[in-house]
């Protein structure tokens, strides 16, 4: 009996072996465990056996089942991971396809310097305010005390609409109408951005339409430090905590003192290159303090009163800090062109 | 402007002072430059004396000759039709950098050549400069040139120029002696005025010339006489600094009055004394009235312009241009001399019309009146020397107001104030010597006495401005504003609205305000049009009324580069007037083609469902969720009549949606418009939480055929119409066309808030959704 058990067991394995479908192994599994498996016989012949011989069989029955058990059901483990590989890799996909989804869009560049300057001026406290674009020529120009006949019109040459009206050459308008609307004449901390006109060729460097952001703060004791230190912070945000800035005396008639800004160039430190013109500044703003005839045109009192302003030309911050060299770029709106501003900026 | 290095330092000594750091320091104190440069950008060039000339054997014109340059004798062939032996020349020795390019030792046609003989154009001079002879011809020194000497220096040429974009308020800098004090401010030099001396006769002048200025624009005018002149060539200084300052010399009469220009900025006109007359008058033009002007046109006068005038006729055009009749010539013996103030605002309106010349551009600005004064004893002076004229005692001055003192007081706190700086009654002091301000100081008060040269200064702050300049504000420690600040204010509705449709794919365009007139009739707008005077173009002659034509002009520009795929958004302003008011509303158009979907195998095309989703997508950001329709729109003549909807938010029209029509663009090309002031004007709730149901909900789903014209938001309506209110919300999903009939799918989801719902209830509901709709709509239900 103990060597029909040895040979049954050498059998059942070399048939495992030979299966390799889970189907066949159910087969297998019947005809050495089954109902009328020679196992089954041999486990009903026991009971004719002595008590000693009952169980000496019994431990060799005990130990076949043991094996076998453990024989089939490595190899049945082994049959259905391979047929789960087999199904797995049958889904094999390229990987390296692209994504499903629609393409990324983009804002214009010149909304990300607008934004970049909205947040930097909101969380200061300013706010952001915005006026009409067809302009009347008071809060345009004489306001400003840029009287008719003044030769700083010729700088901005402007498109008119009536004798009166006109597409607004500056923000700066904004300004006036901020200062005439506050009444109880408090403090003002404001800035403007929007689109202004000027009877320019379209080149280059030129545009008869661009978008300025103007800023303004009035109040008692402002100084041209506050402007300084102002304007530092606007040259950090936008073109990295290094920059610095240097003040050149100008002209603008409605600032006095005026001054026109440069900022280090961010491209040579300073150093010198085609970009700065080897001076290793850009120009990139006009400001200075709000002159005593402003105040006085818009209500406030310039002996109580003073107040700084600044605007500069989102085109040209956009053009250095972008590296774009033609400003037409902007408004003739290739999508390769404006599909490199698809991203979130970093500082 | 144009500095001449030679010129300034004529009255201040900046002669050691190097070129490019005068330019820089002039703009640390507000004086932009373009360009510092020398006047000759050109090196290695010597005297030479040609001391052999032959003709090359295998040229008909070229010269094979031996110039001594001093050190050494150098073979050098030469084209030049006036080469001859003897003749003193410029020579460029090897190594030279000419505007032209750089000399080398060479061989021309078998001839060894170490140089070039050159021409005065070959030095980079403005051919306007020159004559015909200096263009064709080498240049030719007198003969006592000494050997081996600069050429430049020779010339008197060896000047370094600077050229400064000044600002329109500095008319004190357009002149020699304005640019002087502006560098010894600077430097802390003296400034040295020119003086004025010559002869006189006395020939009653005064008694025998009338002088009548019958306007108000004419505060100052003063008339002298140069008599029996001498009209020749200028003396080489004149000649070369009027060349330095961009100006063509004439002759000695005309150069000079440019040269007392450019040396005091007073410009001048000299009249032929004998063609002008006994009488000279200023007054304004007739309307109408004709002056041949010296270039020889014909100007046709106004109301507005000041002129000069004799007995008969005008004879000048003031401040701006001279007449042709009395012009000095060759043959002109006696001189009028004219030097006068004029007013601004009328010489520039004159010359915005007729022509921008440097003694408008003076007259615009503003003359010092002392100015007038010295040009008027330099231009005798410098006649006399130079043209030999005898100069008659009397002048004769018209002059309508006493020009005052400007003092103007200001204290050391206000300067310090407004600059945000520490500054000393000392440093102060020393800014205001500098700049050649008389000035006394009373405590930290100070009594500022303005020069008259400087008539940009007329208020506290222009001084403060003058002490920041002088000083530097660099110095300035950086602060920011102290004031009570409340939180910023920023409306963010439209950055909202480019986010999110950014984020849709879309990328953002911005384009012109400006545009044409017919392209307003793309998409017609009932309303009055804006437009601009005298545009400079016919594209851009009116302020937009719709956004579509822009974005379409986009798509074209971009079609053309082969960009097919095109997927843009632009939100900008458009312009309309209505009773008398000028109105701005923001407008949100869109425009897509091609794919919009990435990835492999879906070459889906844009169509009218794509741009509708992303309003639908938008109009529910904005929260008008379920309060939104489109209605079928077939009025538009430029849209597709079968593909286009009008919005409508809450019972407003609010813009329209759907396809070009396909005789504009054959491709499939989709566009909106959406007016956002008007939409904005729609009110929306606050955000809130909706308590989601605690029971469960059936979901049964149904499809019927209809006849092709059925709108699926209509059958929809009716779904919700036949059933209570158990039915929870009903969705199109499915849609299959099959020649003239299409199938439309619905899942309708039934739902009840106060208890679980049975099969029985919803059946009855179901049933009854079938009932009317396949009664309603002749529609067949299909088998699910």
């Amino acid at each position: 009996m103990k060597e029909r058990l040895e040979n049954l067991l050498k059998n059942a394995k070399l048939d495992i072996d030979q299966t390799s479908e889970e189907v066949d192994m159910n087969l297998v599994k019947s005809k050495y465990m089954g109902k009328n498996s020679e196992f089954t016989s041999i486990m009903k012949e026991m009971g004719s056996l002595s008590s000693e011989e009952k169980k000496s069989i019994g431990l060799l029955t005990n130990e076949f089942r043991t094996s076998f058990t453990e024989y089939f059901e490595n190899k049945l483990n082994k049959i259905k991971a391979d047929a789960l590989n087999k199904r797995l890799e049958s889904e094999r996909i390229d990987i390296s396809l692209p994504g499903k989804g629609v393409k990324t869009g983009s804002l214009h560049p010149l909304t990300h310097i607008r934004t970049t300057l909205e947040d930097l001026f909101v969380s200061m406290g300013y706010d952001v305010v915005e006026g009409p674009q067809v302009e009347t020529d008071d809060n345009c120009f004489e306001k400003l005390n840029i009287p008719k006949d003044h030769p700083a019109r010729d700088m901005q040459d402007t498109f008119y609409i009536t004798d009166e009206m006109l597409l607004r050459s500056q923000t700066s308008s904004v300004q006036v109408r901020t200062m005439l609307a506050n009444k109880e004449k408090t403090s003002i901390k404001m800035v403007c951005p929007g689109k202004v006109y000027r009877r320019d060729d379209d080149d280059a460097t030129h545009s008869h339409q661009f978008m300025q952001m103007e800023g303004l703060v009035v109040d008692k004791n402002i100084s041209l430090a506050d402007l300084k230190g102002t304007l530092l912070e606007m040259a950090h945000a936008l073109l990295g905590e290094n920059t610095n800035i240097r003040f050149r005396p100008s002209y603008f008639g409605f600032t006095e003192p005026s001054y026109e800004v440069d900022v280090s160039c961010f491209k040579c430190g300073g150093k010198g290159c085609p970009l700065c013109k080897n001076i290793g500044w850009i120009e990139i703003l006009g400001s200075g303090m709000v002159h005593p005839n402003v105040l006085r045109m818009c209500g406030y009192d310039p002996e109580i009163y003073t107040g700084f302003a600044f605007g500069v030309g989102i085109e040209r911050l956009a053009m250095f800090k972008y590296g774009i060299t033609d400003l037409r770029n902007f408004y003739t709106n290739d999508v390769r062109f404006l599909d490199n501003f698809n991203r979130k900026d970093v500082k | 402007m144009i500095f001449s290095k030679k010129f300034v330092s004529d009255y201040v000594d900046i002669k050691d002072k190097d070129i490019n750091e005068i330019a820089e320091n002039m703009t640390r104190v507000g004086n932009e430059y373009d360009e510092a440069s020398s006047l000759i950008k050109a090196n290695k060039l010597v005297v030479g004396e040609v001391i052999e000339c032959d003709m090359h054997p295998e040229s008909d014109h070229l010269h094979i000759t031996k110039i001594n340059v001093g050190k050494e004798v150098l073979d050098i062939v030469c084209g030049a039709p006036n080469m001859r032996k003897g003749i003193k020349v410029i020579v460029a020795l090897p190594g030279a950098i000419l505007p032209g390019g750089t000399i080398k030792e060479s061989t021309i046609r078998g001839a060894k050549s170490n140089g070039m003989c050159c021409s005065l154009a070959e030095l980079g001079l403005d051919k306007k400069f020159l004559t015909e002879k200096d263009i064709e011809g080498i240049h030719e020194f007198p003969q006592d040139a000494l050997v081996g000497e600069d050429a430049i220096k020779y010339l008197g040429l060896d000047d370094e120029i600077i050229n400064f974009e000044l600002t329109s308020n500095r008319s004190d800098l357009l002149s020699a002696i304005g640019l002087a004090y502006e560098v010894g401010a600077i430097y802390n030099l003296k400034v040295k005025e020119p003086t004025s001396e010559y002869k006189t006769v006395k020939d009653n002048f005064a008694n025998s010339m009338t002088l009548k200025v019958e306007t108000d624009n004419s505060s100052l005018f003063l008339l002298g006489k140069a008599n029996n002149v001498t009209i020749t060539e200028s003396p080489d200084f004149i000649k070369n600094r009027l060349i330095a300052c961009g100006i063509r010399p004439i002759n000695n009469v005309v150069d000079i009055s440019n040269y007392i220009m450019l040396e005091t900025g007073q410009p001048l006109h000299y009249y032929d004394a004998d063609k002008v007359g006994e009488y000279l008058g200023v007054r304004m033009a007739k309307d109408g009235e004709k002056l041949v002007t010296l270039d020889g046109q014909e100007r046709t006068l106004t109301l507005s312009d000041i002129v000069i005038c004799n007995k008969n006729e005008a004879i000048g055009l003031a401040g701006v241009m001279g007449g042709l009749d009395t012009e000095v010539t060759e043959n002109t013996k006696n001189i009028l001399i004219e030097s006068a103030q004029f007013d601004g605002a009328s010489i520039r309106k004159t010359s915005k019309r007729i022509l921008r010349s440097e003694a408008s551009n003076r007259f615009e600005k503003g003359i010092d009146v002392n100015r007038t004064y010295l040009a008027m004893e330099r231009s005798k002076d410098l006649l006399e020397k130079y043209a030999n004229a005898t100069i008659s005692e009397d002048t004769i001055e018209y002059k309508s107001k006493e020009s005052e003192e400007k003092v103007i007081e200001i204290t050391l706190e206000k300067i310090n104030s407004v600059l945000g700086m520490n500054l000393t009654t000392d440093i102060v002091n020393d800014v205001f010597e500098r700049l050649g301000f008389k000035c006394s100081l009373k405590g930290t008060l100070f009594e500022v006495k303005v020069p008259s040269r400087r008539l940009d200064i007329t208020i506290k702050e222009d001084l403060i401005e003058e002490v920041g300049r002088i000083y530097g504000v660099d110095n300035a420690v950086a602060s920011l504003p102290v004031v009570p600040s409340t939180p910023g204010h920023i409306d963010k509705y439209i950055r909202d609205i480019k986010i999110r449709l950014s984020s849709l794919g879309l990328n953002e365009v911005i384009s012109y305000s400006l545009v044409s007139e017919s392209s307003l009739n793309m998409f017609p707008i009932n309303t009055e049009t804006i437009n601009i005077l005298e545009p400079m173009v016919e594209e851009k002659s009116v302020l937009r009324k719709s956004l579509i034509s822009s974005l379409m002009e986009i798509y074209e520009y971009n079609k053309a580069r082969n960009n097919k795929n095109i997927s843009i958004y632009e939100i900008g302003e458009s312009f309309y007037k209505e009773n008398g008011e000028y109105i701005q509303e923001d407008k949100l158009g869109l425009l897509m083609t091609g794919t919009y979907i990435t990835g492999v195998n879906n070459n889906i095309n844009v169509d009218f469902y794509y741009i509708k989703g992303i309003i639908e997508n938008l109009l529910d950001y904005l929260g008008y969720s379920k309060r939104y329709d489109f209605e079928i729109e077939n009025s538009l003549e430029n849209m597709h009549p079968y593909q286009t909807a009008r919005i409508i938010v809450n019972g407003h029209n609010i813009g329209f949606l759907g396809r070009i029509h396909p005789s504009i663009y054959k491709d499939n090309v989709y566009v909106c418009e959406i007016n956002l002031t008007e939409l904005r004007s729609i009110g929306v709730g606050n955000m809130k939480y909706k308590e989601i149901s605690k029971f469960p909900s059936i979901k049964k789903d149904l499809s019927f055929v209809f006849d092709k014209e059925v709108l699926s938001k209509d059958v929809i309506r009716d779904i919700k119409n036949s059933s209570s209110r158990i039915l929870n919300s009903v969705r199109v999903y499915d849609e299959y066309i099959v020649d003239n009939t299409r199938s439309l799918t619905f899942s309708l989801t039934f739902l009840d808030e106060k208890e679980t719902l049975t099969e029985e209830a919803v059946m009855k509901e179901f049933n009854k959704v079938i009932d009317t709709i396949t009664n309603k709509y002749n529609a067949k239900l299909k088998n699910m």
